[in-house]
């Protein structure tokens, strides 16, 4: 068995098998320590330049505290891991070596299988967005990606959106036409060796 | 000379066109040749780790077998494209069974990963393959007066590789330095800029780029340099957006170490892409550039 996780959403668990337990088989493939061996000494917290910008809901060591308590709703719908930057800042500085930006990664990917995340999220959809994208491509294309946040935005951040697409247009600097790799059907057939699910458009 | 395969990733073909521009010719002027992969596909950014991380890590494992058959090291300009290969090389290395996975759907394309290339950050070529002194030795316009703030972002450092030290890190101030300019030192040079955050959680950060911004002019710096294309468009194509939402009044140029290095090296600012930003750069740098040139130093 390969430790890597893939696109099937997990198996439903044993009833014996807790959240935290659930949580610490996500993170098999991250050389971290579990999370059961955090100390809940706020480091990660306070080096996080999100969290204590006040932007999560809940800061990285209360998720953590969460998830050991087994508040399996409240963890699943908060915004922490969607709005984690994957800076790395906490897994450098954890003094018991876990990999809270890994967490925050399985717990993308968790969400994104039962499709239950927090209501509102840009994070979902982009990625999403993105991953058909590149399956059809191979390359990413800045301006289809930007439909799929645009809608989110009020009028006033939509024309600050504009504004930067036409100053970068004008300098040349923003793609007309999606660019694709050469051996596109290739790049296909071997993609579907991973997602053995037809076709993946 | 010795010759890279040279992954630019996505950024670099338009929004950091730039970026490619300036490392071609740096390189080329400091003896090192970067061969780009004939069929490159996206590293999958940090989104494709959101869905599913197999597929990830083959997206990353083709460009890399891309570089085996050509028996060279990879080398990637972005700093997240480089954290995603080097971290999937070390996932399919250390996993037998997820190599024999993916090395099945390589097929397809008739590729293989073995694990012969190494993965490089282009920032590693000039720091530690080329060198400070070697740089040095090649500058004919020392960019003397001219305050630089090297920001490293964070995924060139992090995660850690090994049991180097990724609190105090020298390399891009000494870069900084063998161009004659002199190296700012600031609190934030290590910090997030954002990244991907700007498209799904915009007000964040806008948050994250106006404390950068801020600790670097505060810090006295004439102008910033990254060493990855979204650090690059945070810091730079945003600013108007921080000022306008925030009430700041930020103007601070912000170029790519590849750049600054040409401009030493006496290349024509124009043949490193200088001019396709949205912050100015030439009234920064123009006195730099007036000073006499030196002869090239021995
Ligand atoms: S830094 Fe590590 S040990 Fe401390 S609270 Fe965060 S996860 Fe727990
Ligand atoms: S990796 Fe995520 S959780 Fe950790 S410090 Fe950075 S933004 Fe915060």
């Amino acid at each position: 068995m390969s430790a890597v996780t893939s696109a099937q959403p997990p198996k439903e668990v044993d009833a014996g098998v807790s959240f935290v337990e659930e949580i610490n088989h996500l993170l098999y493939a991250a050389k971290g320590n579990p999370i059961n061996t955090c100390i809940q000494c706020g480091t990660c917290s306070a080096t996080c330049p999100v969290a204590s910008a006040g932007y999560m809901d809940n800061s990285p060591r209360r998720l953590i505290a969460m998830i050991r308590a087994g508040f399996k709703e409240q963890v699943l719908k908060a915004n922490t891991f969607w709005y984690c930057a994957s800076c790395y800042q906490c897994t450098v500085r954890c003094p018991r070596g876990i990999d809270i930006a890994e967490l925050m990664y399985g717990l993308k990917r968790y969400t994104v299988w039962r499709s239950e995340y927090q209501e509102g999220l840009i994070g979902p959809s982009f990625s999403e967005t993105f991953v058909k994208m590149i399956v059809r491509t191979g390359r990413s294309y800045e301006p289809v990606l930007a439909t799929s946040y645009l809608f989110t935005y009020g009028l006033p951040e939509i024309i600050q959106e504009a504004q930067t697409a036409t100053a970068l247009m004008l300098k040349g600097r923003l793609p007309l036409l999606p660019a694709r790799i050469k051996r596109l059907d290739n790049f296909r057939r071997m993609i579907r060796k991973i997602i053995p699910l037809g076709e993946p458009e | 000379m010795k010759t890279y395969a040279y992954f630019p990733g996505c950024s670099l073909e338009k929004m950091a066109y730039s970026y490619h521009q300036s490392a071609i010719e740096t390189t080329r002027a400091l003896g090192v040749e970067l061969k780009e992969l004939e069929d490159w596909n996206c590293c999958g950014a940090t989104a494709y780790f959101h869905v599913d991380e197999l597929l990830a890590f083959t997206l990353c494992a083709r460009n890399i077998a891309m570089a085996e058959k050509e028996q060279l090291d990879l080398v990637a300009p972005c700093s997240g494209c480089y954290k995603n290969a080097y971290f999937a090389r070390e996932a399919l290395l250390h996993d037998p069974d997820l190599a024999e996975h993916i090395n099945e759907a390589l097929a397809e394309d008739n590729l293989q990963f073995a694990g012969t290339s190494k993965i490089h950050h282009l920032i590693e070529i000039f720091a530690f393959d080329i060198g400070p002194d070697a740089i040095k030795a090649k500058v004919t316009n020392p960019l003397k007066g001219l305050r630089v703030a090297p920001y490293y972002g964070c995924q060139i450092l992090r995660p850690r590789k090994g049991k180097e030290d990724v609190e105090r890190p020298r390399f891009f101030e000494d870069i900084v330095a063998a161009t004659g300019a002199t190296p700012v030192e600031y609190l934030l040079r290590l910090r997030c800029c954002g990244g991907a955050l700007i498209i799904t959680n915009r007000m964040a950060a806008l948050s994250m780029v106006r404390n950068l911004l801020e600790c670097a002019v505060r810090a006295r710096a004439d102008l910033i340099v990254t060493a990855c294309p979204l650090c690059q468009v945070n810091l730079e194509c945003y600013q108007k957006q921080v000022n306008r939402e925030f009430g700041t009044e930020l103007n601070v140029p912000v170029i790519y170490f590849t750049q600054l290095l040409g401009l030493a090296l006496g290349i024509p600012p124009k043949r490193l892409g200088i001019g396709s930003e949205l912050v100015a750069v030439m009234p920064a740098i123009e006195q730099a550039l007036r000073t006499e040139p030196a002869p090239a130093a021995t």
